[in-house]
């Protein structure tokens, strides 16, 4: 009963997704726009004495847009769980949904499978610009299954706030904090380059373990494996825990 | 009783001015997500100085240019979204009915989202003052910097209040947002443009026009009085709210007449 209800929610929302080009292209654009940024605007940066990605800047800026779109694809979900509260559709799931741990677990579906499509068009054009991968079949199996991991808590998070909210105003809510959390990481170099306080910040952030075992698993020396997959399972099942109160809070409003 | 021109602007400005500060969300993302940019960017990017021919001692002082293009992207989007709200509830049907003019309007609207500009400027040069950087062109150029954060503030409005009043649509405003956003990560916000080694990344930051808005401000803040730069940047400036000032009054014209 749960998986019907799951797999309804997830069809209708990546059915709106991939037929609704204002809702797909900038979860596919703002990606690339970022590699691109980022990676052609700051190449420069490969030179500044330590830095020492063997792979060169290309590689080192692509493992954090694939978290980042990991993390995005989550969030962008839960602007469409928040959009179907403020419509009221989702009051209507609620009252002919026979199991409702189905509606989080659906949506949860639908911002896996909409990952996977930007996950896969950042690949290829990370690979068509040159991108050097030093890891093997396995390390990127552990790469992908991060950012899976990092999109499956990111959206349940997202989840949790629309439901506890239930208005589009809510979007710079869920937005703000993964925009925070992500970006006071060692983003543009290493963490050994970090100085002042964004060290001390980078080092105590959870998401800096996934991002370096990240860089790791692409470069084929897997390095914080263990911490990295701690904080994503960590975080993935906490924000389980938080949206479905979060639908427990949208039952009891009605 | 007969009002002036300046008493109809005046209150429309005061009137945008207003309905900004009533919205939390159009006052605190304006002002503070561009602060955080910076914080990110200038603490991740500070070993970028050790780069042969940086041109700043620290990256804060080099990227602080770059909340006040951020602040004006936020002006577009509020004038727009405010002007395109007054179309979409029949506001500006019931201000056709009065002997109000087109361009009343038009400055009325642009004048609050100037007001806005300065309070912004001025928050960022403070924080940047706060956190150790000082103008190398010293008091006379934060005058220059807050006439030029004026500018842009009234250029990119226009081009925000024409998008507004072509469309009627917020959400066709809203959606401006990414284009500016990608025009100004294209730019040499991030490293100066000799730096950059990406050729053809390199080429699009020297045709795009945003990179002297930056470099105009950057030039007042590190360098001092760069003529050249700040001639580019005011230049850019002036033709930007020009041509939007000349299209949002066409605009404006049209969409009274359907009224």
């Amino acid at each position: 009963m749960r998986l019907a209800v799951a797999h309804g929610v997830a069809w209708r929302t990546l059915h709106n997704v991939f037929t609704n080009p204002s809702l797909l292209i900038p979860s596919l654009v703002f990606p690339l726009f970022f590699f691109v940024a980022f990676a052609g605007g700051l190449s420069q940066v490969r030179n500044v004495p330590g830095f020492d990605f063997p792979l060169g800047y290309t590689a080192f800026q692509f493992v954090f847009v694939l978290l980042q779109s990991a993390a995005f694809g989550g969030v962008f979900t839960g602007f469409g769980i928040a959009r179907d509260f403020e419509s009221g559709f989702a009051r209507r799931l609620l009252v002919a949904a026979p199991n409702r741990a189905g509606i989080v677990l659906g949506y949860a579906a639908a911002a896996l499978v909409r990952w996977l499509v930007t996950a896969a068009v950042v690949t290829a054009v990370a690979l068509l610009v040159g991108m050097q991968v030093g890891g093997s079949r396995v390390d990127l199996v552990g790469l992908y299954t991060l950012a899976l991991l990092l999109n499956l808590a990111a959206v349940l998070w997202a989840a949790g706030v629309a439901m506890r909210l239930r208005t589009m105003q809510a979007g710079p809510v869920m937005q703000m904090p993964v925009f925070l959390i992500l970006f006071f990481a060692p983003v543009y170099v290493p963490l050994a380059l970090l100085q002042g306080w964004i060290h001390v910040v980078a080092t105590a952030n959870p998401i800096t373990r996934v991002l370096e075992a990240g860089r790791g698993f692409l470069a084929g020396s897997p390095t914080e494996v263990g911490a990295a997959f701690a904080v994503v399972i960590g975080l993935a099942v906490g924000f389980s825990v938080w949206a479905l109160r979060g639908l427990r809070s949208a039952e009891a409003a009605g | 009783m007969t009002e002036s021109f300046s008493d109809h602007v005046l209150t429309l400005a005061a009137r945008s001015v207003v309905r900004t500060v009533r919205q939390p969300a159009n006052v605190v993302f304006p002002f503070v997500f561009p602060l955080l940019l910076l914080a990110v960017n200038a603490g991740g990017l500070n070993s970028a100085t050790k780069l042969p021919g940086f041109p700043a001692d620290t990256y804060v002082a080099f990227a602080l240019a770059i909340p006040f293009i951020q602040g004006a992207l936020f002006a577009t989007m509020n004038a727009g979204t405010d002007l395109a709200r007054d179309i979409q509830t029949g506001f500006l049907n019931r201000l056709a009915l009065t002997p109000l003019k087109g361009v009343e309007l038009l400055a009325g609207q642009l004048g609050g989202i100037a007001a806005m500009g300065v309070a912004q400027a001025l928050v960022y040069l403070a924080v940047g003052l706060l956190v150790g950087v000082r103008l190398a062109s010293g008091p006379a150029g934060a005058v220059v910097l807050l006439l030029f954060a004026i500018l842009i503030s009234i250029g990119f409005g226009a081009l925000g209040a024409f998008a507004a009043l072509r469309t009627g649509s917020g959400e066709a405003v809203q959606s401006l947002f990414p284009v500016f956003f990608v025009f100004l990560f294209l730019s040499s916000m991030s490293l100066p443009r000799n730096l950059i080694e990406t050729t053809w990344f390199r080429t699009v930051a020297t045709v795009n026009p945003v990179s002297y808005l930056v470099e105009a401000i950057r030039s007042l803040i590190i360098i001092g009085w760069d003529l050249e730069a700040l001639a580019l940047g005011f230049g850019i400036a002036l033709a930007i709210t020009v041509v939007a000032l000349f299209l949002a009054s066409r605009a404006l014209r049209t969409r009274l007449a359907r009224a």
